[in-house]
């Protein structure tokens, strides 16, 4: 406490107004005290009210850009629901030419690549996260840490990229053909994986993109397990419980809200990626039952076609394609913030 | 019996064990691979004539500069106009409505839109502003990077300002400090390498972006000052290189894809190292 009085007299009396006003104000008399101490007193009040002002107008600002951001999408994308109503998530046709737009080919692409990429992204977070609070050896946990969260911060054209000169060639060389003749064989699942290998498709969409949100997945997870009180461990640990059945019986039941809500963080991420996804999915308006197929996602869709609509029923369109998205990724983000909001409010309780 | 059964409960730990092993093996072996192919690619076209000539027309050599010039400008003006938003915001949060129904709220609707797809915030801002002026520039750019800057801003400036010891505001209201004065003039300086480092994050995190300036900067071949008009940028100039059929331009995309990787990179690491310091204190 004294040493807190101590620094916040240092820090004010370098070069402070406040300090200024406190030395000059010493020298008066009496009653020339009193009145410029309460004119001090009064600019003190107003510069506090108007700071709070600024700093509260800048916190609703976020409140206001989202609604802006919903109220300009609803704006821009009323021509084109009024004019296809709900035919619009129903139909499969995109064409600019005879102005007839359906939308639902990009949302099953965006589902199908996002919810792939979640069946592969999380087994492999969730062993990073159990490698990480588990296994490591104390001195690597905080290297290894940061180097997948760099996996984060890597700018998505940087995978995009990626993506098209070095994975796109291996996918179609090897992967491919692998699985279209592992699968052949089996049926149902060679519908899946049926076609000549064209290298781009819903799949090599759907393993870019698994690539960029373990990082976020994994970041969650990891925070949750920490949570985990190290007693439950230890009980769990002395009555003979080996490493996995501590992490299933133990770790994964007290952080499961936890988990739901890094998984679903994870898959808004993939939901909206956009340039990564544009690069590699061929960008096709159709849906195909092979995964191997191209096809497109609403942000690949937005990302290619945007600049080039001049017709304002195509603009509309993919504005309600942009509105279709936000709605989607804002419901996937809520649930997962409420779930996280859970967990943190439980830990400070 | 119950020696087998122990057994099978060892190796199937030791199993799954190994295959979280692998899977951080996998996790940090793309992070090698990303890397390594950027290196290789990227390092093979990174001469000097990057740095000092303009982008070529299809065919031909020449640089990345007027593409990193307008990457620096946009980044910039992006920082700076979001930056005072996010941290007013956040000093709100902590300072004023700690704890408050607003706070949450804002709170909850920042954390969305930090994770919001940013082709998103392109297409509001081509709706409120493009479209409105009638053509793409830089202006619009920088905006929608600020859009992008605000809620990272936000995040770590309430965070920050948060652990700021109370004792610190009691002092200063004990000596008649009012509050807005102690916050510019204490709480912001003791919070100021966690301050900072919210502020590289979101210079890391917008350096990289293309979905929103495609449809607000877009892109110009030439050199260009004039932010009313578009700009020349880095990530649309690897979007658009990255897919023509062009040797050098491609290779050109490949250098810009290391330019900026290295950025981003650099930016990210001194951030931590800087937030490392700042939680040690």
């Amino acid at each position: 406490m004294c040493v807190h009085v101590q620094k916040a007299a240092g820090l004010m009396s370098k070069g402070s107004r406040v300090a200024d006003i406190a030395v000059s104000s010493g020298g008066m008399g009496q009653a020339g005290l009193a009145t410029s101490r309460a004119s001090v007193v009064r600019r003190f009040r107003r510069g506090d009210s108007l700071f709070r002002v600024v700093t509260l107008s800048a916190a609703l600002s976020v409140l206001i850009i989202l609604c802006g951001v919903l109220i300009s999408l609803v704006f821009g994308a009323w021509p084109a629901l009024r004019q296809f109503g709900l035919g619009f998530f129903i139909h499969t046709t995109w064409n600019p030419a005879r102005d007839d737009f359906g939308a639902l080919a990009a949302i099953y692409g965006t589902l199908v690549t996002s919810v792939l990429a979640m069946l592969l992204a999380v087994p492999v977070s969730f062993g990073i996260a159990v490698f990480l609070t588990e296994l490591c050896p104390w001195w690597m946990r905080r290297p290894i840490g940061i180097a997948i969260e760099l996996l984060a911060g890597i700018p998505s054209i940087i995978y995009g990229i990626w993506g098209l000169f070095v994975f796109l060639p291996f996918v179609q060389s090897v992967l491919q053909p692998w699985l279209i003749d592992f699968f052949a064989p089996i049926p149902v699942l060679n519908i899946l994986f049926a076609g000549p290998p064209y290298g781009i498709g819903v799949l090599s969409a759907a393993f870019i993109l698994a690539i960029m949100v373990v990082p976020f997945i994994t970041a969650v997870t990891r925070d949750v397990f920490e949570t985990v009180p190290s007693v439950l461990k230890e009980a769990a640990y002395g009555i003979g419980a080996t490493r996995f059945e501590v992490v299933r019986r133990v770790v994964i039941p007290y952080t499961r809200t936890g988990l739901v809500g890094g998984v679903m963080l994870g898959l808004g991420r993939a939901l909206g990626e956009t340039m990564a996804v544009t690069f590699v999915i061929g960008n096709a308006h159709t849906i195909s039952s092979s995964l191997l197929a191209p096809g497109t996602t609403i942000s690949a869709v937005i990302a290619n076609e945007f600049s080039e609509a001049t017709d304002p029923m195509y603009v509309s369109s993919l504005i309600a394609l942009g509105l279709i998205l936000f709605l989607i990724t804002f419901i996937v983000l809520a649930i997962s913030r409420l779930l996280l909001m859970r967990i943190e409010n439980a830990e400070a309780k | 019996m119950n020696r087998t059964l122990r057994a099978r409960r060892q190796i199937l730990s030791l199993v799954i064990m190994g295959l979280s092993m692998a899977a951080t093996l996998f996790g940090l072996g793309f992070l090698a691979l990303i890397l390594g192919t950027l290196l290789f690619k990227g390092l093979a076209g990174l001469k000097l004539s990057v740095f000092t000539q303009m982008t070529p027309p299809p065919g031909a050599k020449g640089g990345l500069l007027n593409a990193i010039a307008g990457s620096l400008v946009m980044t910039t003006g992006g920082v700076f106009l979001g930056t005072p938003i996010g941290m007013l915001a956040g000093i709100y949060m902590a300072e004023y409505g700690r704890g408050t129904r607003l706070t949450m709220i804002v709170r909850f609707i920042n954390d969305i839109l930090l994770s919001a797809p940013s082709i998103i915030i392109g297409l509001f801002v081509y709706e409120i502003y493009v479209a409105e002026v009638g053509h793409f520039s830089g202006i619009a750019g920088i905006i929608a990077l600020a859009i992008m800057v605000v809620p990272v801003v936000v995040r770590t400036t309430e965070d920050m300002l948060l652990l700021v010891p109370g004792t610190l505001k009691e002092a200063a209201a004990a000596m008649g400090l009012p509050r807005s004065i102690f916050i510019r003039r204490i709480g912001m300086k003791a919070a100021r390498a966690g301050l900072i480092t919210g502020v590289l994050l979101a210079v890391a995190r917008v350096s990289g972006e293309t979905a929103p300036l495609l449809f607000t900067a877009l892109s110009n071949q030439f050199w260009n000052w004039n932010i009313n008009e578009p700009i020349a940028n880095l990530p649309m100039v690897i979007f658009q290189f990255a897919l023509s059929p062009y040797k050098d331009w491609q290779q050109l995309a490949w250098t810009g894809a290391l330019l900026i990787t290295c950025a981003v990179l650099a930016l990210s690491i001194t951030a931590r190292i800087l937030g490392a310091q700042g939680t040690r204190k």
